[in-house]
């Protein structure tokens, strides 16, 4: 401000601030980037936790059967008296497993269709477009259902069935930004500089593309997660054996009439933690690259 | 005695840009504005230099993030946030840029009308049909829905649903852009009979030429502060009473002056010069002006804020 | 009326691409379906029997043929026969959908006004603190397995307070034509909330949003200059912007919807479509299965296609007929 203006600041502060600016006071930047850390340091706990534990999830214990929460069990035991916390933190691990699978097979089909799309002229664009609105016109789940009946039982179902059901809202962000770039100044002058259609793909399209689809990826977790112990609950996934989190809790059902209420209650809070972790990271990481999303 | 008296008024805004780093745009650094009742003052400055902004921080509809130093002092009062809230609509109304000011999916009569309850007026549909057949307005455009008038139509809405509470003082922001020669005109006579009846108006505009058809003063307004303030008259031949540099500038680069363009851009506010904010570009600029800010002197009312004027 | 042709074009070309995506995928699955079709009983079943069911439903035919002649039979509106209910697939289908449409409809109606309500509310004290716990409910729920709130449900008040029945949509016991509406409605509660609960969450973010877009536009601050505030301006120009995305929104949830009924009536045992979906999947009764698939498609049609209709009568700036520029 002008060091002659001779004026006070009589104003400032009748402005009243809302609550959000004096949480601006500390450091945005630092306060997400530590947030991105936490997830993933959590995610990585409960990965190596259930490596640690793997082997005493399958343990049977038949004169401790079903029993609630206890210091010795704190997610209690199951009718074959199986530490119920082991088995959700295989369920989990494994849920993982299949949603990072499955969300990265979704991520890299729309980043073929939305780059194709956007930058291989009208024809592809309708095209991919009419493959969206196909996709689009059955509900998730029914289409899942379906591609896992046609993939078959186990985790390679599950696994395709929850990937070719989400790229489409990826792939028209991909398809927006990849038409920006194909349009922009600097490829048109790559091409009469005489460069070929895939160094111009390499240098500018898969560069500008990178950051979204990164952040893509991560926010198509949450969404791989859940529809994958959906169809897992439904029945569509792996062995009574091999229990992926949907698994334990269908199970649970049976038993949840008799009153066993851990069964159903601590493994659902436990997928709901993992899931609100890798939002976090997702929602941070998206806050980092378009600001703009903060300004609330 | 003046209406409205701005002093070295300044709006700053925090941002968050890439990677969530924080920083902060100084759009005004210094304005200084006075109008007394019955008085057309504009302040002209080229687009995006900030001047729209003033009009929201009169009218107290900032963004949460801004940041207010200097004095607004209203009718010999300090013009805190709360006297505006208290006076908008009322006594101080805003005369706003385009069709995007009123609500789409409400047609034109009822936003009027409900104006004129805000502004506390007797029977608000008699007085929006009064309002509307002054402006020369067809009796059924009350019932029409914003994206249904021409150019012209909207912009007369606009200043009836504005004016209807017959304010004392009238800031209209940039109403002429995009609108047909005629149009420009009969806006800028309608502000012009509204001073006539005892208001005071601030007009906000790019246009230097029009504005001086219909004001009193002239405040000029380069890079987020008031360069000079000067009445209309001296605006005149091949402006040598004009003080400021940039004043003189822009009066040559106007096509009728030889069109003499001015070399290089206005400051950006995230990059301000430490010194005079025209100096960059000023012809006869000096070490002293580079070195520090200069203060704005007064000689009645104009006002400059050069040394060398 | 060129429009409506339009439409049912389109609905006609997204029909044939559904089932033939359909029909490829059901191809492509390993189940055999004369082992789906017999079920436990398989290993009882000698190779005659297994040749006269696949003869009986044309399972031995070249993929294209059988295509052709479901395709045919489709759209003489002949949707084959159901092999876990022994019944044409139509009347399944139509009976079923029957008894989901209540549980579909309850929900449809409380989750969008609880989450217009809420969504609004929240936009309205932005930053403060129910602003704060508004998202945070809504945001939490989302990230919650949907199966697992009607579990919770169960178990709260099905299994330890006993307010509601654990199962069914009438009580066991007597025949369900017998039920009264109150046994019905009784039953309907939890898989009712839970859909309801499972779909206000994405309307609260999203109606919030909306109206903090709209909180901000340029005729929001032309209201404000103007006096407006507070009540004044939720009545006169918050409700009626937001209600325009958001009645689009609702249609466009009918989807989700359509999903979540499947998980709730797998919770809750509850005997409607939803049900039907993944015994079909499931059990790979092909003919059901690809009986839902179209009939799906149809109802997410119809509730985009009522979703447009809707939005040109409460958008004035779009409508069917474009209104004349006066000068």
């Amino acid at each position: 401000m002008s060091a002659t203006s001779g004026a006070t600041s009589d104003l400032r502060g009748v402005l009243v601030p809302r609550a959000g600016i004096l949480g601006r006071l500390t450091d945005r930047r630092a306060r997400t980037l530590a947030q991105i850390g936490l997830g993933v340091v959590a995610l990585a706990v409960v990965v190596v936790a259930a490596t640690l534990v793997a082997p005493s999830a399958d343990a049977t214990n038949l004169l401790a059967r079903r029993q609630p929460p206890s210091l010795a069990h704190p997610f209690g035991t199951d009718w074959l008296g199986r530490d119920v916390l082991a088995r959700t933190l295989v369920g989990l691990r494994l849920s993982l497993g299949i949603a990072t699978l499955a969300a990265s097979i979704s991520a890299v089909v729309a980043l073929a269709l939305g780059a194709a799309a956007g930058a291989l002229g009208r024809r592809v664009d309708a095209a991919v477009s009419w493959l969206i609105d196909l996709n689009l016109s059955l509900p998730h789940l029914v289409l899942m259902i379906l591609i896992a009946f046609a993939a078959g039982r186990g985790a390679r179902g599950l696994i395709i069935a929850v990937a070719l059901t989400h790229w489409p809202t990826l792939t028209r962000v991909l398809r927006g930004e990849a038409r920006r770039v194909s349009a922009s100044d600097y490829v048109a002058v790559s091409e009469r500089l005489g460069k070929s259609g895939w160094w111009v793909a390499r240098r500018h399209l898969v560069r500008h593309l990178v950051p979204q689809f990164s952040v893509g990826l991560v926010l198509l977790f949450p969404h791989a997660i859940l529809h994958e112990a959906g169809l897992s609950f439904l029945g569509f996934g792996l062995s009574p054996d091999a229990p992926a989190i949907g698994n334990i809790l269908s199970e649970a059902m049976r038993y949840l009439p008799a009153g066993d209420w851990w069964l159903a209650l601590l493994p659902g809070v436990a997928l709901l933690s993992v899931v609100l972790a890798v939002d976090m990271v997702g929602g941070n990481l998206r806050a980092l690259l378009d600001p703009r999303s903060v300004h609330e | 005695m003046n209406l409205l008296e701005v002093e070295g008024f300044s709006l700053s805004f925090l941002q968050y840009e890439a990677g969530l780093r924080r920083r902060r745009l100084d759009v005004i650094t210094d304005l200084d504005l006075d109008v007394e009742a019955g008085e057309l003052v504009a302040v002209v400055g080229s687009s995006g230099s900030g001047k729209s902004l003033l009009a929201h921080a009169l009218l107290g509809v900032l963004p949460s993030n801004a940041i207010e130093g200097g004095r607004i002092t209203y009718d010999g009062q300090p013009l805190d946030l709360a006297r505006r809230e208290a006076l908008r609509g009322r006594e101080i109304a805003l005369v706003p840029q385009s069709v995007a000011f009123l609500d789409p999916v409400t047609r034109v009569g009822p936003q009027a009308e409900r104006a004129a309850v805000l502004a506390g007026v007797g029977e608000p549909p008699a007085a929006v049909k009064a309002a509307f057949r002054r402006l020369d307005l067809p009796e059924e455009t009350v019932r029409r829905y914003p994206h249904e008038l021409s150019g012209g139509m909207a912009r007369r809405v606009l200043t009836a649903t504005a004016t209807i509470g017959a304010p004392r003082l009238v800031v209209a922001d940039e109403p002429t852009p995009g609108l047909h020669p005629e149009v420009v005109t009969e806006t800028l006579q309608g502000l012009r009979r509204t001073a006539d009846q005892g208001a005071g108006v601030v007009l906000i505009t790019h246009d230097l030429l029009r504005a001086l058809e219909v004001a009193d003063r002239i405040a000029v307004f380069y890079a987020g502060t008031t360069v000079e303030v000067a009445p209309v008259e001296v605006f005149t031949g091949d402006g040598t009473e004009l003080r400021h540099p940039y004043t003189r500038a822009l009066w040559g680069a106007l096509p009728e002056h030889g069109f003499v363009p001015l070399a290089g851009a206005q400051p950006p506010p995230t990059d301000l010069p430490p010194g005079c904010l025209f100096a960059p570009r000023c012809p006869i600029a000096v070490d002293d002006c580079r070195a520090a800010r200069p203060a704005l002197r007064r000689v009645d009312r104009w006002k400059v804020r050069c040394i060398r004027a | 009326m060129d429009l409506l042709a339009r439409r049912a074009a389109r609905l006609v070309l997204l029909l044939a691409g559904v089932a033939v995506l359909a029909f490829a995928l059901v191809e492509v699955s390993p189940v055999d379906p004369v082992n789906a079709y017999v079920g436990a009983e398989v290993a009882r079943i000698g190779p005659e029997q297994r040749e006269l069911i696949a003869e009986r439903f044309g399972l031995n035919d070249p993929p294209l043929v059988r295509f052709g002649l479901w395709a045919g039979r489709i759209v003489r509106g002949d949707l084959g026969t159901s092999m876990i209910y022994n019944a044409p697939v139509a009347d399944v289908i139509a009976a079923r959908f029957r008894a989901s449409l209540l549980l579909l409809g309850t929900a449809w109606v409380l989750s969008g006004v609880l989450g217009f309500t809420l969504g609004l509310l929240a936009a309205v004290t932005r930053g403060s603190l129910v602003d704060r716990s508004i998202r945070w409910f809504a945001f939490t729920l989302t990230a919650a397995p949907t199966f697992w709130i009607g579990l919770l449900l169960l178990t709260t008040f099905s299994v330890l307070l006993g307010w509601t029945p654990v199962c069914c949509a009438t009580p066991i016991g007597i025949d369900p034509a017998d039920a009264t509406l109150w046994q019905r409605l009784h039953h309907l509660l939890l898989p009712a909330a839970m859909l309801s609960v499972v779909g206000v969450a994405p309307i609260v973010l999203h109606t919030r949003e909306q109206a903090v877009g709209i909180l901000r536009s340029d005729f929001v601050t032309f209201a404000r200059a103007q006096g407006e505030r507070g009540g004044g301006l939720v009545r006169y120009r918050l409700l009626r912007n937001a209600v325009v995305p958001a009645l689009l929104l609702q249609f466009a949830s009918l989807s989700e919807l359509f999903g979540g009924s499947i998980l709730a009536e797998q919770v809750f045992s509850y005997p409607g479509l939803g049900q039907a979906t993944a015994a079909a999947g499931l059990r790979g009764d092909v003919p059901l299965l690809l009986g839902i698939v179209l009939f799906s498609a149809i109802f997410v049609f119809a509730g985009n296609t009522l979703g447009d209709v809707v939005h040109g009568l409460v958008d004035p700036r779009v409508g069917p007929l474009r209104a004349r520029r006066a000068t």
